[in-house]
């Protein structure tokens, strides 16, 4: 049990820069989720926490205990590999417990606690096996089993889902969970699928290129993400981002997308975006927030022609364009129009946001978050 | 077999079309088995003609008198054991070849594992100076050691008489010569260790090795309980491979010491020569060579097997 501190670290690969000076504090018991596209050095700081590579500068701390230079297994941790890396000469029992057995621990606590991580994952039958009879969702537990045995401080997942089918990704998501639930290990979790962080995450720390772009719990950062970054990669389908002049009509602020189509931002908003009045900015809205009319609910009215029609199901996703720019809304199936119809849609700009081109970040709207519901508060 | 396999898998001849040649022979030219019988034959000709005819031979000839005129059974067998130089024969064999082959081995792990951990950049021209032992005409380097070793002009007495070192009998005492073959032979059959191995360590996945620092494995752990046991059936195959093959050896024994001082360095292939060609007795020698059949073939069985069990295990 311990909590987790990164200072400053960064880590170069000859000349370029993987992690440009990553600021990290994880609360013990926290489990929290790297998130990011290829590339954005979130392995490579999980690989650092591991002790797998070595930091450039800037400094690691497990439990208050600075371990920049102490080697991988005296960080007392433990680490899930997303090709699971079981020792294919050995059984499930073996792989479970070489930690244990190379630090010596009497026979019979191996095998208690082996069985005991057994019993947690569902195992227990397969212990006899070796890694070659197992199915990819059986290797991914024993993997995790061989973390849970050592009663590490940290827990590390590397992309633990990707070599999984989508079934049994979303099925081993839930068990991880589960684990966590159980066992109360601060965890450390790198996924590409932000469905994962959100879903897996107490709070979840955005990457891009090498830099943290937003840390927080998966509510705040979708409903106010700080920059159009972490705006476009969480959520799908992702968010429309509409280029929009702010403009002044009659006092009142509003977003004007083309000719003749302009939208009113609510009035609570009006003070944190009254300095940008005049500008070129970036409107971005989410799909579920683009609706066709409802009666009971309010916000701004407009009417376009539908040009791209894909029913989903429960839902029926419709895009249409504005100015050039395609822009995607969510409607229930029977409101749904033709694709050349003229539409009336229904914009909720109670969830708008507006981005500065210049700085690609969005405005900041105080207590933006607290717009439906509450923010869910970190496990802690 | 040949029923579930389509039919037609050329295009028709001309004698086919013309329904010419529609006989029993003209059905068999056209199943699958027999082509690839036609394609293996040219190979099976080869190893019908240099390897089972000779040794069919070899057994018809070790049935023989010494002047190839009577039938004497298993006469030449009989009167071999009763020769102390066969016994001798025996032990220098097999300690020429196990003790080869564990040095080989052990040299081969040992050296892959140095040039495993060379920088990328040196490694291709180090493996590549590190293979020319194996490379050169066995004959010829072996010419080569005989002059570093030679009574009269031994290059390393001359280094030992620098630093007022001993002169040593390399091969004319007969430890010394049997220390002097094993060593030709490993510094011969090393590399192609090294190459096995080092392919071999390069099929280890990473990862493993990362599971084990964090599992908490020392470097030494971590070869004994990744390394070692990823590399188990290359080890086994490599190490029967070269125990047939220095078994089998005859050039170093036959251009260092021709078996000499006295015989103690004779193994089975020399000493079959000697007797067979040199002193003309061709059935006594062809029974001296096939001693080496049983012997191999039984650890081949034994290493076979163990490596078809880890196959299935693994």
């Amino acid at each position: 049990m311990a909590q987790v501190t990164l200072n400053k670290v960064v880590k170069k690969f000859d000349q370029t820069e993987a992690v440009r000076g990553i600021d990290l504090d994880i609360a013990d018991q926290e489990f929290v989720v790297l998130v990011g596209p290829s590339g954005c050095g979130k392995s490579t700081t999980l690989r650092m926490i591991a002790g797998l590579e070595e930091t450039t500068a800037g400094e690691i701390m497990i439990g208050g205990q600075i371990v920049n230079d102490l080697p991988p297994k005296d960080r007392d941790i433990a680490m899930v590999f997303q090709n699971y890396a079981l020792y294919p000469h050995m059984t499930v029992f073996e792989n479970m417990s070489f930690g244990l057995r190379l630090k010596k621990f009497p026979k019979a606590e191996i095998k208690q606690r082996v069985e005991r991580a057994a019993r947690i994952l569902d195992i227990t039958e397969l212990l006899e096996r070796r890694p070659r009879q197992l199915s990819g969702g059986q290797r991914q537990r024993v993997a995790m089993g061989r973390a849970i045995v050592r009663n590490p401080k940290v827990f590390l997942f590397d992309e633990p889902l990707s070599n999984l089918d989508a079934k049994l990704r979303v099925q081993m998501r839930t068990e991880i969970k589960k684990v966590h639930q159980q066992v109360r290990t601060t965890t450390v979790y790198v996924t590409h699928d932000q469905v994962e962080a959100m879903t897996l995450a107490d709070r979840v720390v955005v990457m891009n290129g090498g830099r943290i772009e937003q840390i927080g719990t998966p509510h705040e950062l979708y409903h106010a993400p700080k920059t159009r970054f972490v705006a476009g990669f969480i959520g799908s389908p992702t968010m429309n981002f509409i280029p929009c002049r702010l403009v002044e009509v009659t006092g009142a602020l509003g977003v004007q997308l083309a000719e003749g189509l302009t939208l009113p931002v609510p009035s609570e908003r009006d003070p944190a975006y009254r300095p940008y009045a005049g500008r070129a900015l970036v409107l971005g809205i989410r799909p579920e927030h683009i609706t066709e009319t409802r009666a009971y609910a309010a916000g701004a009215e407009f009417a376009m022609s539908v040009d791209v029609v894909e029913p989903m199901g429960m839902e029926t996703i419709v895009y249409f364009m504005v100015d050039g720019t395609e822009v995607c809304a969510r409607v229930t199936p029977e409101a749904a129009l033709a694709p050349g119809k003229r539409m009336r849609f229904l914009a909720d700009m109670r969830h708008m946001h507006l981005i500065d081109p210049q700085s690609e970040r969005v405005i900041d709207v105080p207590g933006a978050t607290r717009v439906h519901g509450t923010a869910r508060v970190p496990a802690a | 077999m040949s029923e579930t396999i389509p039919r037609r898998l050329v295009t028709p001849t001309p004698a086919e079309t013309s329904g010419a040649l529609k006989g029993s022979l003209y059905r068999l030219s056209r199943r699958r088995s027999t082509t690839a019988f036609l394609f293996a034959l040219p190979l099976l000709s080869v190893v019908g003609g240099l390897i089972v005819y000779p040794a069919l031979y070899a057994i018809y000839l070790s049935l023989l008198n010494r002047t190839q005129t009577k039938f004497i059974g298993f006469g030449n067998y009989a009167f071999l054991f009763t020769r102390d130089t066969f016994w001798a024969v025996v032990e220098q064999s097999c300690i020429f070849a196990l003790t080869a082959v564990i040095l080989k081995a052990l040299v081969g792990i040992v050296t892959a594992h140095l040039v495993n951990n060379l920088p990328a950049k040196g490694q291709r021209k180090w493996r590549g100076m590190l293979l020319i032992p194996w490379v050169i005409p066995l004959s010829l380097s072996t010419l080569g050691w005989f002059w570093l070793l030679d009574p009269t002009y031994s290059a390393f007495n001359w280094l030992f008489a620098q630093i007022a070192g001993p002169r040593i009998p390399w091969l004319s005492e007969p430890n010394w010569a049997r220390f002097c073959t094993i060593l030709v032979n490993v510094w011969y059959g090393a590399p192609f260790f090294l190459i096995m191995y080092l392919a071999a360590l390069k099929s280890v996945p990473e990862q493993l090795y990362e599971a084990a620092a964090i599992d908490g494995a020392s470097a030494w752990q971590k070869f004994l309980h990744i390394t070692l046991p990823m590399m188990r059936n290359v080890i086994a195959i490599t190490v029967l491979f070269s125990l047939i093959v220095t078994f089998a050896n005859y050039d170093i024994v036959r251009v260092l010491t021709s078996g000499g001082p006295r015989n103690t360095t004779h193994i089975f292939a020399t000493w079959a020569f000697q007797l067979g060609i040199a002193s003309g007795d061709i059935p006594l020698g062809a029974s001296v060579s096939l001693f080496m059949f049983p012997i191999l073939g039984v650890s081949a069985i034994f290493i076979l097997r163990g490596v078809r069990r880890r196959g299935r295990e693994v």
